[in-house]
């Protein structure tokens, strides 16, 4: 699926791995080297590797992931845990799948050797439940690799052990928030706590926990083994590395690419995807239905963490969502307000009145029933929601609505009652 | 009745239940329910084995949209309606859906074979609209290959039975 980075330039090689997720394999392309590596050395030679590497979290927030290895690293001895976050719960995003069906191996590499950095003897990888092919594929990888030494009690002779249980979430997108998720392994609902304290003192039953992303963790074995220098080639000055874009929607060929840091969307959309399946281009949905929807002009933007900050598009989970010009912009944040409102765990009244309220806008504009001041009070809850939701669930879910205001205000304004009134008429043609 | 209730407790008392028991107990026995839920001596039965209360057992499996404390079909379809595949054309699929099986979301057909669902993401937006019956994805769908997919579902279960 897709075009392939060249393999020495890349850092999932997915195009060797198509169907083939077999230990064997694995280490016939030099999996495993790194975790030999990692282990002859020390825990804080594998920090500076991935800090020197630059990696930053690919779960959402892009947190430079060495600070957080070394935060666990530094509490007082005793025992902590390594999550990793395979909820991949953001619509549009299946990266992770694809990490955890293609190159398990890769992944287990990775949560070894961040282990070995952390000092962590267990891990757990919570999977959602609607991935039970990444399930299967996983619980068989842990198999294997235990089997041949690489999981479970002194690995590769070393004196290290650590060792790896699946958990399957049910069904809830907010459990992908790391502190929701800690709840939700230990039995409760899979609602979000308050920070601090951080998951990296106090996560998992209270202790030490390093949680992230199934795509930060598969980033480690290439970092380690090919070394720092090599990583930061691949990208730009100011993010190093490569991407997973899922790619979907209006395109010509969907599917999973890996692209270097700086490519710009219009060269993933282009490129990788072919350009647009037919009609012209309309909008651009980045980063999922918590990211933002962009005009095609904001498309030359690179994908890079200051560049996309400055163009206020959200990267998150690498989703890029292609929709033409007979795609209504209402209908499609109509589909993203409604998952939040299904989604929201109700627990603060920014979050489950505002997306209640922006609902209810949104249904009256598609019906034909608002008028132009609904409009300004759409804007004013999702803005309080965005400043004031307890979590990061209410606080993105604005985003989708505060850029299709911003860019495609005319198309609300068209479908409002009194659009004559106030609205120019041009605008409303 | 005794086989369900011995099924909970080695699901729940199962050295792979690990630590992190109760949310893995709870889907568990609704995979090995075949009404694809968690009754109330199920639940009960939980709380009982991991010794916590009926009440904590109830919170959580409520909280969760893949559990259900109702019973089900053999057989849950899953429609993904997030934007991909809304905008692929989900709603003719779900549309051609209802019609063939004759219930609406959230419903269970009256054979008690096949209950359908929404379901967020499948993971699968490269093949736009998908589904999913069971563990089984199904992309790239058009009114009709759905349709031929309930029906070739209900032949190949038919002949499960008469083998
Ligand atoms: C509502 C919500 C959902 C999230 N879902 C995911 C998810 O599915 N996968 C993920 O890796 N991170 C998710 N995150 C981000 C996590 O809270 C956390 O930042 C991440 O797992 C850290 O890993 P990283 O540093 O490797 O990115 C979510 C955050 C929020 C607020
Ligand atoms: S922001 Fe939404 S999801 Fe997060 S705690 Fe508040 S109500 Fe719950
Ligand atoms: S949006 Fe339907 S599978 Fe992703």
């Amino acid at each position: 699926m897709g075009t392939q980075l060249d393999s020495a330039k890349s850092v999932f090689r997915l195009g060797l791995f198509r169907d083939f997720p077999t230990l064997m394999h694995y280490r016939d392309f030099g999996g495993y080297q790194a975790l030999a590596k990692a282990l002859a050395g020390s825990p804080e030679a594998v920090i500076g590797d991935i800090g020197a590497a630059g990696l930053r979290g690919r779960g959402g927030a892009a947190f430079p992931t060495a600070a957080k290895l070394q935060m666990v690293r530094d509490n007082p001895p005793g025992e902590r845990y390594v999550i990793c976050n395979a909820d991949e719960g953001e619509p549009g995003t299946f990266k992770d799948r694809f990490i955890m069906t293609h190159i398990p191996f890769q992944l287990l590499e990775g949560m070894t050797i961040a282990a070995y950095a952390v000092g962590a003897a267990q891990g757990f990888i919570y999977i959602r439940h609607e991935y039970p092919e990444a399930q299967e594929t996983m619980r068989r990888a842990i198999a294997a690799a235990r089997a041949a030494g690489l999981l479970g009690g002194d690995i590769l002779g070393s004196g290290f052990s650590f060792d790896i249980e699946i958990f399957s979430g049910a069904g809830s997108y907010l459990c992908g928030e790391e502190t929701a998720l800690l709840s939700s392994i230990e039995g409760k609902k899979g609602r979000p706590r308050l920070k601090p304290p951080y998951p990296t003192q106090s996560g998992l039953w209270g202790r030490p926990t390093l949680i992230n992303n199934v795509e930060t963790l598969a980033n480690i074995p290439p970092i380690v083994d090919r070394g720092p220098d090599w990583y930061r080639a691949l990208g730009t000055a100011d993010s190093h590395g490569t991407k997973l874009i899922s790619l979907s929607g209006d395109v010509v060929r969907r599917g999973l690419y890996e692209v270097p840091f700086g490519t710009t969307f219009r060269e993933i959309i282009d490129n990788c995807g072919g350009g647009v399946r037919q009609g012209r281009l309309k909008a651009v949905n980045i980063g999922g239905a918590s990211g933002v929807v962009v005009p095609p002009w904001e498309l030359d933007c690179p994908l890079e963490y200051s560049a996309c900050g400055q163009h206020g598009i959200t990267i998150g989970s690498g989703a890029v969502f292609v929709m033409d010009d007979s795609r209504s912009i209402l209908e499609n944040v109509r589909n993203r307000v409604d998952f939040f409102l299904h989604e929201s765990c109700g627990k603060c009244t920014p979050c489950r009145e505002g997306l209640r309220q922006a609902g209810r806008i949104i249904h009256r504009l598609l019906a034909g029933n608002a008028v132009l001041a609904d409009i300004d009070n759409l804007e004013r809850y999702t803005r309080t929601m965005q400043n004031a939701a307890f979590c990061g669930l209410g606080q993105a879910a604005g985003n989708s609505l505060i850029s299709s205001l911003k860019y495609f205000r005319g198309e609300y304004e068209a479908m409002c009652r009194d659009r004559g009134e106030a609205a120019p008429k041009e605008a409303t043609a | 009745m005794s086989t369900q209730r011995q099924s909970v407790k080695d699901i729940v008392t199962a050295p792979a239940a690990g630590q992190a028991a109760l949310l893995q107990a709870l889907l568990a026995v609704q995979d090995a329910s075949p009404e694809n839920y968690v009754s109330e001596e199920a639940v009960n039965e939980i709380a009982h084995l991991l010794g916590i209360s009926r009440s904590r057992v109830y919170s959580t499996a409520s909280f969760y949209s893949v559990i259900s404390l109702k019973p089900r079909g053999r057989h849950i379809v899953r429609v993904c309606i997030n934007a991909p595949c809304e905008n692929a054309g989900k709603q003719a699929v779900l549309a051609a859906l209802e019609q063939e099986l004759g219930v609406g979301l959230g419903c269970t057909t009256p054979d008690g074979r096949f209950t359908l669902e929404g379901v967020s993401c499948l993971g699968a937006c490269y093949m736009s609209p998908a589904i999913k019956i069971d563990n089984q994805l199904y992309g790239d769908l058009t009114a009709e290959a759905a349709v031929a997919i309930i029906r070739r579902c209900r032949e190949e279960e038919n002949i499960g039975h008469t083998a």
